[in-house]
């Protein structure tokens, strides 16, 4: 590999600690008596939002149907994922200098499951938190369940929630590409012709 | 009086007709009881009124108005231009509302020296100042009746501080904050025989002249807090002080008093005091007080005086008694302060935004003096003085006259200005606001108001950059523009487009209680740093709980109860409590645990002799209630909260005294899913 592919490919195992700077994904809710909307923002290692206190009026809202109060403490993913992008991170930057082509292509397929993987957590994390509901609670509508939208949006009761990727997400998206890309220009790098006319080219 | 009146109609020949037929349609009111727009008032009305006033469903006025509620002890905020009511705050006052004044964090607020005093007349609202300009932290209000000067702290619109004032009664012309909020500056309006122990002797009431003094009083305000703090007084001769405001630019380190009473009458003030062609202003220098007060001049003597202010931690208020006051006298500090001679009886005093001109209404007097401060500086080099007072030198009328404003209208109050060179004079008499030009101090236009006029307020008008564009005319008598509401009506404020040549009425809106001055500001200023809600974490209230699973009810000593209880939607824990006796004092410490904007929660238990309590999220309230007779007595929430807030409640069982009933509290029978409810663990 070449020393801009290796640069490359550590760039792609640095853009994962996008994941650490910004949510991975949010979750919006709007509804008229929250003009300003309520945002459930949801990190590689913690539960957040648009403001401090935005759990507990998740909570609040949700106690009246009888949805689980959302805890930071009863996600044992938001423990251990940290160590999970880490260990993607320091391998990816070890595949880079090592400068292996087959490194790189086991850690972008790795990144690519444990990604799908985090996706599918998700999703049943929201049917668990959607369906699992207390049959003492105060509003009981027949047949009805609460599982937000994975992806778009959706209207449950009188509120409209949305749920969008947001830029820690960019992280997994750039870490995944970029580190293919470089696999690509890897292989490009051993077929001679390719690389002989590209400074000819470059003369013309 | 019938002359003045016929001199008048001569120069004023509109207002006098707008007069006669105010009059005319008050009379027929009676055969129009149907609320017709038929009154000859609305004629008045600019013709694009409506448009002008108009902010549309969901969007916010331009600037927040705070008008005083006068005998009502309250503040009220009004939005501009809608004339929109947004809220009132008590100050002076008890308010069921909210349990301010009842609940007991709020109690210690209206402490004084005579002891717990729930109601005074609020005149005067003042917003703090920055380079002489409002600037939107605070507002400091006047307490009349029980000399009392308090602080409202516009981050929470809430009565944060209020400091009695010793050596004072009727606490009158107050308070005036200088330009950079360095004192909020109190005179007294009665002048009264100080013992010189913090109260007043008991002297023979024929002894006015020999015995009666009044004070001024300076307030040092904190400027990153905005704390009071009474640094000193001066004692003044025994006249009433009316009215106080202060100097700009050249003239920022002076502050002005219209006095009457300088016959030293004690009784029948009416023509006691009204027999003297001129009484005065008084000028003081402020800064040469203050570097007096500095300097040794000073003299101490014991006070007794309340000082109360309000933790925003704790949520809760404190007193604590001062016991001495420091004063300064007049004789004794040369340059600090002199007399102008004024009209008979004069009420305001306006310095104008470039703080040369000074225009003191006389109430009584046909024309409007406007002093200059550059010809009283002048007069003051050059000795012009007329004699002295109690040591304190009189300069000569003559000396320090810039003009007169001639024949302005009847009963001329307050003036303020536009900044662009024009000023706005009340007249109480003649129900009319009239214009002048600062200039050559000619009248250009009036306009009838309705009716009785006393302050006019254009928002900044008292400061160095006014907002020419609106004027707030209020008014004592509103017969016939309402409808009737039996024999008390509603006082009226009304709105006055200031922007162009000729003014032009554009609303008006009844107000709660009297409003007497008001203080307004551009939206901007005060807005985004409103608090929307206390942080729970931030509480450090003694008796706050943060969490439901650390709610209690104890007994402390015979027969206190404290009940540590929180709310949130739309539950109390506990809401169910047992073990309380008869004649039990229960202290209910609600803490409301919602961390959202506008989701108070209120307290209200069956047979409680004070108020409800209202709870602001993150925050703790004390209400006290004393059970007369066993039973089973129902609490609950009162502000609508939510779906589910009928649902808010809960019940308290009260046993027989010497019963055995233990103390036993809980919510629920079985573990929940209701967030952070004390589960059975």
């Amino acid at each position: 590999m070449k020393a801009y592919q290796k640069v490359l490919m550590v760039v792609a195992a640095l853009s994962l600690g996008l994941l650490f700077m910004f949510p991975m994904w949010k979750i919006y809710l709007k509804a008229p008596q929250y003009p300003e909307g309520l945002e459930l923002h949801i990190w590689v290692n913690k539960l957040g939002g648009s403001s401090e206190s935005v759990l507990q009026n998740f909570n609040i809202l949700n106690h009246y149907i009888g949805m689980e109060p959302i805890h930071a403490e009863s996600f044992a993913e938001l423990k251990y994922m940290p160590y999970i992008v880490i260990f993607f991170m320091i391998t990816g930057v070890l595949a880079g200098l090592a400068g292996k082509r087959k490194l790189v292509l086991s850690w972008s397929i790795l990144l690519m499951l444990c990604g799908a993987a985090g996706i599918l957590d998700f999703y049943l994390w929201l049917v668990r938190f959607g369906t699992n509901l207390d049959p003492m609670a105060a509003i009981k509508v027949p047949g009805m369940t609460y599982i937000p939208p994975l992806l778009g949006n959706k209207v449950l009761l009188n509120f409209e929630a949305l749920s969008l990727p947001s830029w820690g997400s960019l992280g997994i998206f750039l870490a995944i590409t970029i580190s293919c890309f470089t696999y690509f220009l890897s292989l490009k790098g051993k077929r001679p012709h390719f690389l002989s006319r590209t400074p000819k080219a470059a003369l013309s | 009086m019938e002359t003045l009146i016929n001199k008048f109609r001569k120069v004023a020949p509109k207002a006098a007709m707008v007069m006669a037929v105010a009059a005319g349609a008050a009379l027929q009111g009676c055969s129009n009881t149907d609320g017709g727009n038929t009154s000859a008032t609305a004629e008045g009305v600019a013709s694009d009124a409506a448009s002008a006033v108009y902010v549309a469903p969901g969007k916010h006025d331009e600037l927040y108005s705070f008008l005083s509620g006068g005998f009502n002890g309250q503040v009220s905020v009004y939005g501009l231009p809608s004339g929109r009511l947004l809220k009132i705050i008590p100050v002076f006052t008890q308010h069921g509302e909210n349990g301010y004044g009842y609940s007991e964090e709020s109690k210690a607020m209206l402490m004084t020296s005579h002891g717990f005093v729930p109601w005074d007349d609020l005149h005067h609202p003042k917003l703090s100042r920055t380079d002489g300009q409002t600037d939107g932290r605070w507002l400091f209000v006047n307490g009349n009746n029980t000399p009392r000067v308090a602080r409202i702290d516009l981050t929470t619109f809430e009565t944060v501080e209020i400091m009695e004032i010793p050596n004072s009664a009727g606490n009158h012309c107050s308070p005036y904050p200088t330009n950079n909020n360095e004192y909020v500056i109190a005179g007294t309006r009665f002048s009264v025989p100080l013992d010189m122990k913090g109260g007043t002797s008991d002297v023979s009431l024929d002894k006015y002249e020999e015995e009666f003094r009044g004070s001024i009083s300076f307030i040092k305000i904190d400027k990153d807090k905005g704390d009071m703090d009474l640094d000193f007084q001066i004692l003044v001769p025994g006249f009433d002080y009316d009215l106080a405001n202060g100097g700009k630019g050249p003239s920022e380190d002076w502050v002005f008093f219209t006095t009457y009473n300088s016959e030293k009458a004690g009784t029948l003030k009416e023509v006691g005091a009204s027999q003297n062609d001129k009484d005065f202003l008084a000028a003081v220098n402020w800064k040469l007080a203050a570097k007096y007060a500095k300097e040794g001049k000073i003299h101490e003597m014991p006070a007794n005086y309340y000082h109360n202010k309000l933790d925003k931690d704790t949520h809760t208020a404190q007193s604590t008694v001062k016991k001495k006051v420091r004063y300064l006298l007049p004789e004794e500090c040369p340059g600090m302060m002199y007399l102008l001679p004024a009209p008979k009886s004069p009420h305001g005093i306006d310095v104008d935004p470039s703080g040369e001109n000074m225009v003191v209404s006389g109430k009584l007097a046909s024309a409007i003096p406007v002093f200059s401060f550059s010809k009283m500086q002048e007069a003051i080099k050059n000795k012009a003085f007329d004699g002295e007072k109690n040591g304190i030198p009189v300069l000569k009328y003559e000396a320090v006259l810039k003009a007169e404003v001639k024949e302005p209208g009847l009963g001329p109050l307050h003036t303020e200005f536009d900044g662009k060179g024009n000023a706005y004079t009340s007249m109480f008499v003649s129900s009319e606001v009239v214009k002048w030009k600062l200039s050559d101090f000619t009248v250009v236009d009036r306009i009838p108001v309705y009716y009785s006029i006393g302050h006019l307020m254009i928002p900044g008008g008292d400061t160095k950059e006014p907002l020419g564009k609106y004027l707030v005319a209020m008014n004592k008598i509103t017969k016939d523009r309402y409808l009737p509401t039996g024999p008390e009506l509603a006082h009226s404020a009304q709105l006055i487009d200031i922007s162009g040549e000729k003014m032009k009425l554009l609303l008006d809106f009844p107000t709660v209680a009297e409003p007497h001055y008001a203080q307004a500001i551009r939206a901007e200023k005060v807005a985004p740093n409103s608090v929307k809600f206390h942080k729970l974490d931030e509480n450090k209230h003694a008796h706050a709980v943060k969490k439901e699973a650390d709610v209690s009810v104890t007994r402390e000593g015979k027969n206190v109860i404290r009940v540590k209880m929180t709310a949130i939607r739309s539950h109390m824990t506990p809401d169910n409590i047992e073990g309380v006796q008869v004649g039990d004092t229960v202290y209910f410490h609600v803490t409301n645990l919602e961390q959202d904007w506008d989701v108070p929660h209120g307290f209200a238990i069956l047979g409680a002799n004070n108020a409800e309590t209202l709870i602001m999220p993150g925050a703790t309230q004390t209400l006290k209630w004393v059970p007369k007779k066993e039973g089973v007595y129902p609490f609950y929430c009162t502000d609508f909260c939510s779906a589910l807030h009928q649902e808010m409640q809960g019940y308290i069982r009260v046993s027989p005294k010497g019963s055995k009933t233990p103390i036993a509290f809980s919510t629920g029978k079985k573990k929940q899913n209701i967030p952070g409810v004390a589960a059975s663990h």
